[in-house]
């Protein structure tokens, strides 16, 4: 008996105390949604906490008349999409073949591979690479720099180790396929989970990306969505120095505060509506990327 | 060597027989070495007087010149002691958290509820540093950050946490923990549920309770877990990304929010100091190499769980 009230107690501060963080967790998000959707005058009066108040888009519409947030947007879609597609292309051709084992010097070409997460060039030799090659202020230089992840190399390869059995790519060959017939045919079809697994990182990491741009990208028209929101994110907090003693100022830059709000939701709403339904896929790839060889 | 002729068959062969995935690799092999073993030659300009014009090849030696020049500064110094100083502070809260989280989510028996759990705690981890900086100021910023409203509503006084560096350093670590702690807890999860379930059936019947089975069954379960995800943080203590140091801080707390990665963004692309801002980045790499070496040997030699 005394036990059993024992595991009660642990259960119920166990799930309080997890409720409690899962509200922690999601209380920055309910509450700048709730900016984004509240009117100008709650937001100045901070009436603001948990829901909206006087629901209002204005500063959807605010953000949404800016200009400038359409192309950093386009060029954000364009920036994930061919990252994407070019990353998974060079990805398959590395980790396919050294998957290999019976392929001579793939021992070498995985530790010259490995070596580059242990060390790099780093941020400046990095940029006059990409300088050199013409690859700055174009929307190149944030797709091919960051083209193969080693680490999602590791996890490819791993799964098409361990996860496909051998004995079918070795009947396809003695059937006379050749090994691209057998990657397109037999093994990428077998391996979908995992490929989109490691799609959808390349997909975040470029969406969410803010470093290279950053460095490689300084033409306003070329700006990527991250680089916007930070501009967005800035200028508000820029004028919020200069607009101490100044009253008129103080009210725009509350109007700003909006903005701001409505622009991270605006960048994170993508994330947020497929992330719930693709969450197993990124846990998987966490899986086989830890498996230790 | 008349059994070498028999065993031994040379390059050609094997180039032969598979050329296809040769071939596949031409690509990917020219990627490496052309973004990531270039730029690796290219931390020669630390030895050199870079200039645009001439190029990291044609640009002139000058020995230690640039690491003379950083060792003297102690702005180099500064730096150097933040970026050890955040990812030391950071180690304390946000490596614990996740083996916390993981053990509370494996004692759940709701399924359900721990489904929703795990969604929004990983949650955080998708999230840009761009917008996470700008959430950061919504939440914390004096004036108009949420915590400080409600502070202020129930009659306190605000609290400068992004404006005075040691609350900083409490904002920055705060929001290192809510960022990773979920997405970190995956792999804490997965050991967890690789334990022998026998083993805590045996210690109900030995009337263990809930805190002496997680005591004596699950840490040493997770054990190995633990001290490999130690090691590779221990291993990237002079390593610090650019994002999150930089959206998260201002120039406000610029004393303790400058590190290695921001100073040589300032230093090098934004004052084209090129050979000075790569000596820093070159002496950061190497000591970080050092460091992962160092930290796996110990525990190599501690009980053979390196990893490598």
């Amino acid at each position: 008996m005394d036990t059993k009230k024992r595991e009660k107690i642990f259960d119920v501060c166990n799930y309080t105390l997890m409720t409690l963080i899962v509200l922690v967790c999601a209380a920055p998000f309910v509450y700048v949604f709730s900016l984004s959707l509240s009117s100008t005058r709650a937001v100045l009066s901070r009436e603001v906490f948990f829901w909206p108040v006087e629901f209002d888009l204005v500063s959807y519409q605010n953000v949404l008349s800016d200009p400038t947030l359409m192309p950093a947007l386009w060029v954000s879609v364009k920036a994930t999409v061919l990252h994407t597609a070019i990353a998974m292309c060079l990805t398959i051709l590395t980790a396919y073949p050294l998957a290999q084992k019976r392929l001579k010097g793939h021992r070498v070409i995985m530790l010259m591979i490995m070596f580059t997460m242990f060390f790099s060039g780093g941020i400046i030799p990095d940029y006059i690479l990409v300088n050199s090659l013409g690859l700055t202020n174009n929307i190149w230089g944030i797709i091919l720099p960051c083209g193969i992840n080693t680490f999602n190399v590791i996890i490819l390869r791993t799964y098409f180790m361990n996860s496909i059995p051998s004995g079918i790519q070795e009947a396809a060959l003695i059937d006379g396929s050749n090994d691209f017939m057998t990657l397109v045919r037999i093994v990428l079809p077998l391996s979908k989970p995992v490929l989109a697994t490691v799609a959808l990182f390349y997909a975040v990491a470029r969406w969410n990306g803010f470093q290279d741009a950053k460095f490689f990208i300084n033409k306003q028209e070329l700006y990527t969505l991250p680089q916007k929101i930070n501009m967005i994110i800035n200028s508000s907090q820029l004028s919020s120095q200069t607009a101490m003693n100044n009253p008129q100022l103080a009210e725009q830059r509350t109007a700003a505060e909006g903005i701001k709000a409505a622009s991270i939701i605006f960048t994170t709403i993508p994330i947020m509506l497929v992330y719930p339904w693709l969450q197993k896929y990124f846990v998987h790839g966490v899986m086989i990327g830890a498996i230790k060889e | 060597m008349q059994q070498s002729l028999h065993k031994k068959r040379g390059f050609g062969y094997y180039l032969k027989r598979d050329w296809i995935l040769y071939a596949m690799l031409v690509l990917p092999v020219a990627y490496y070495i052309i973004f990531k073993y270039i730029p690796m030659y290219g931390v020669v300009i630390a030895f050199k007087n870079y200039s645009v014009f001439k190029g990291v090849l044609g640009s002139e030696w000058v020995g230690l010149k640039y690491f003379k020049a950083i060792f003297s500064m102690d702005e180099f110094y500064r730096v150097f002691r933040n970026t050890l100083m955040l990812n030391v502070v950071d180690l304390c809260f946000s490596f614990p958290a996740p083996v916390i989280l993981a053990i509370m989510l494996s004692e759940m028996k709701s399924v359900a509820y721990k489904r929703v759990s795990q969604t929004i705690v990983y949650l955080p981890y998708f999230i840009s540093w761009v917008v996470i900086g700008g959430i950061t100021l919504q939440m914390f910023s004096p004036e108009s950050g949420l915590v400080n409203i409600i502070i202020r509503r129930l009659g306190g006084d605000s609290i400068p946490f992004i404006t005075e560096k040691w609350h900083w350093l409490f904002t920055y670590c705060a929001i290192g923990v809510w960022q990773s702690a979920g997405w970190n807890s995956i792999l804490f999860i997965a050991a967890i549920a690789g334990i022998n379930q026998e083993l805590y059936e045996a210690a109900t019947v030995d009337g263990a309770g809930r805190f002496q089975k997680i005591w004596h069954i699950t840490l040493p379960g997770i054990r190995p877990t633990i001290i490999m995800m130690l090691i590779l943080r221990m291993g990237s203590l002079v390593n610090i990304g650019f994002e999150r140091p930089y959206v998260i801080g201002n120039t406000m707390v610029r004393e303790f929010s400058d590190v290695i990665s921001t100073y040589v963004y300032r230093v090098g692309l934004e004052s084209s100091n090129f050979s000075m801002a790569t000596a820093v980045g070159l002496f950061q790499s190497v000591t970080g190499m050092v460091l992962l070496l160092i930290t796996n040997a110990i525990a190599n030699w501690g009980d053979g769980s390196g990893i490598f």
